[in-house]
């Protein structure tokens, strides 16, 4: 909106706000619930300003320390495991995906295009579809409960190797003859030129795929079955009884779920930088 | 420095009855420190003769040398060559400095050493300042040299420009033409230039290699080039305005095609009757542009002489020393 009018500016400043309600009221009942003890939570109506409990409730979510029913895991070490898978299935991601890119934009080797379709049709198969043969294979391998288990179906990625494809077709071809004549084999050229081309890329990728990894919950619902190796997304809904609502402890809950914001929260946060800078002084 | 020999050069796409091919059988000996220039038009081949030269195309037939070395084989890095590109091709995310830094660093050599010849190299190029910049942060000019610095590093046998001129403006271009010159006079490598502008060609070249179609047309010193063109061709290409081609002037045997350049015709009271069309202005000179029996024809006058009207008979008389005879059928200078 270029034109300064008053009415114009108030009510663009309006429907913002409003949006940002209908977005963070949900996080403040989380919040405002994690704060209160048991009992107030599940009184009605529930009160909406911050309790006294808030300490305790995320030290009894962190330690697993509660007495209610459903998984009694720390939240500890299901953030730990949560980090782990994470950040395996970005940096794999990343990895394996830089690597085919570059392997499909600049060899020339047989079935080189049936290679790329090959890659490019996994885009039509999500984890979902082939989710019964990977779950057999994985079991087959004495992957269950481990962390390769959780985090190597992941890690082959279409889209992250489209991405780099694409970007690696705009570099120009000089470029890659400088190189030649300088003496720099492929591998060198990958390392010197094309990764710290690539680097604003790489952040984005990173941010999506990190919090894609994080936010997992169909596959390790089936892959794990031991509390020690619960992603934390997992572990809210396992926390929560299937009885009815009188055994869950909903404060306990909600603080974990507070928790569990926070990794891709802080990512996208400490990333923004790079977004920024990317887009500012794109070096191409 | 090293010579440079093509031997029957021939370049061809793709294999059996598809095969395209693009340089016919290329023959030159290339002397130790000399300037060539390879001139040509648009897709005659010149820059895939370059890329041959740097290894960057495969040779399909015949052999190309550098010193004593053949090189058919050889990796661009294995051959002692540098080039600078057309755009420059400057790493964008390294400084000015690893930018010219880099080969060396590939072949190891000590930091101490590449350092010294960066420095010289900055030195000869007026570079010194910007060696923290990233190329984004150079203009057109700037990066220019930097690409030039990069090859000067290296202390190859033989450099190679891919129309290193083309993206600047005229002005730049014709400094950077003496710069360069004055450079090969320093440096005295072995140096092939490829472009599509015949004046470049002329005032770089110390021999030039004139292309069409893949063929080489004519190779010599500007001045052979310009005073005894080999063919009609080349006959049009140099010089500007173009030599006159005239099918059936006055004295030409049948058969023959005359070529008169356009300084080498007088207006006076005898000689071929021209009907004028338009004449141009150029500061020092004037151009008439005229029809000889339907042909057109292009007189170069001094700017005192008089200027003709459109659509008058004026009399033109040919130097007879300087006409030239062509085969009407090849071409080729008889």
């Amino acid at each position: 909106m270029i034109e300064r009018n008053r009415f114009l500016s108030i009510l663009t400043h309006l429907v913002l706000i409003l949006g940002v309600l209908v977005v963070a009221f949900p996080v403040y009942v989380t919040f405002v619930a994690s704060t209160h003890s048991m009992e107030d939570v599940v009184t009605v109506p529930m009160p909406l300003t911050p309790g006294s409990h808030l300490i305790e409730n995320y030290r009894v979510a962190l330690a697993g320390e509660r007495a209610g029913t459903g998984t009694h895991a720390a939240v500890s070490r299901m953030m730990t495991v949560s980090l782990v898978m994470a950040l395996a299935i970005a940096l794999g991601k990343i990895a394996i995906s830089l690597l085919s890119a570059f392997a499909v934009v600049y060899f020339r080797f047989p079935f080189r295009k049936a290679c790329f379709w090959a890659i490019f049709i996994t885009l039509m198969l999500p984890v979902e579809v082939r989710i019964g043969p990977t779950y057999k294979v994985v079991s087959d391998l004495g992957m269950l409960n481990s962390y390769a288990g959780l985090a190597v179906p992941l890690i082959a990625s279409a889209t992250a190797t489209f991405l780099y494809r694409q970007f690696f077709l705009t570099v120009p071809e000089e470029l890659v003859e400088a190189a030649r004549m300088d003496g720099a084999g492929p591998m060198r050229f990958f390392k010197d030129v094309l990764l710290p081309l690539s680097a604003t890329s790489t952040a984005a990728l990173f941010v999506i795929q990190f919090i894609y990894g994080w936010n997992q919950y169909l596959w390790p619902l089936l892959i794990t079955t031991e509390e020690r190796m619960y992603p934390v997304v997992l572990g809210i809904k396992q926390m929560i009884s299937s009885g009815g609502d009188a055994q869950t402890e909903w404060n306990i809950v909600m603080a974990t779920a507070m928790l569990a914001m926070i990794p891709p929260a802080l990512v996208v946060l400490l990333m923004q930088k790079w977004f920024v800078k990317g887009l500012v002084d794109s070096e191409k | 420095m090293a010579a440079i020999s093509f031997r029957n050069v021939v370049k061809r796409y793709g294999s059996g009855k598809q095969a395209n091919q693009v340089i016919h059988g290329v023959n030159a000996e290339i002397a130790k420190g000399e300037f060539i220039v390879i001139v040509g038009p648009s897709g005659c081949g010149k820059s895939t003769l370059l890329r041959m030269v740097a290894g960057l195309e495969e040779i399909s037939g015949g052999e190309i040398a550098i010193g004593d070395r053949v090189v058919n084989e050889l990796e661009p890095a294995e051959r002692d060559i540098a080039m600078v590109f057309q755009n420059y091709a400057l790493y964008p995310h390294m400084s000015v400095f690893e930018n010219m830094a880099y080969g060396l660093k590939i072949r190891k050599l000590p930091a101490a050493e590449i350092k010294a010849r960066v420095d010289k190299a900055a030195a000869i190029l007026e570079l010194g300042h910007l060696l923290e910049r990233k190329p984004r942060q150079l203009s057109g000019g700037q990066r220019q040299r930097v690409a030039m610095g990069r090859a000067i590093v290296r202390q190859p046998q033989v450099f190679l420009f891919d129309e290193p001129l083309s993206n600047l403006d005229a002005k730049l271009r014709a400094q950077t033409r003496l710069e360069i010159q004055k450079l090969h006079r320093e440096l005295g490598i072995t140096s092939l230039f490829v472009t599509h502008d015949q004046v470049e060609a002329m005032t770089l070249a110390q021999r030039m290699i004139v292309m069409n179609a893949g063929n080489m047309e004519q190779f010599g010193t500007p001045e052979e080039v310009y005073h005894r063109p080999a063919s009609t061709f080349v006959a049009s290409f140099i010089g500007s305005p173009p030599m006159n081609l005239l099918k059936d002037a006055q004295g030409g045997r049948v058969g023959t095609i005359t070529g008169i350049r356009p300084e080498h015709l007088d207006v006076g009271d005898s000689g071929w009757e021209v009907r004028t069309e338009t004449v141009e202005m150029l500061g020092a000179e004037r151009l008439i542009y005229g029809r000889l029996n339907g042909e057109q024809i292009i007189v170069r006058v001094a700017e005192n002489e008089r200027a003709p009207a459109a659509d008058e008979v004026i009399r033109v008389k040919p130097r007879e020393d300087r006409l030239h005879w062509f085969d009407a059928g090849s071409g080729k200078r008889i």
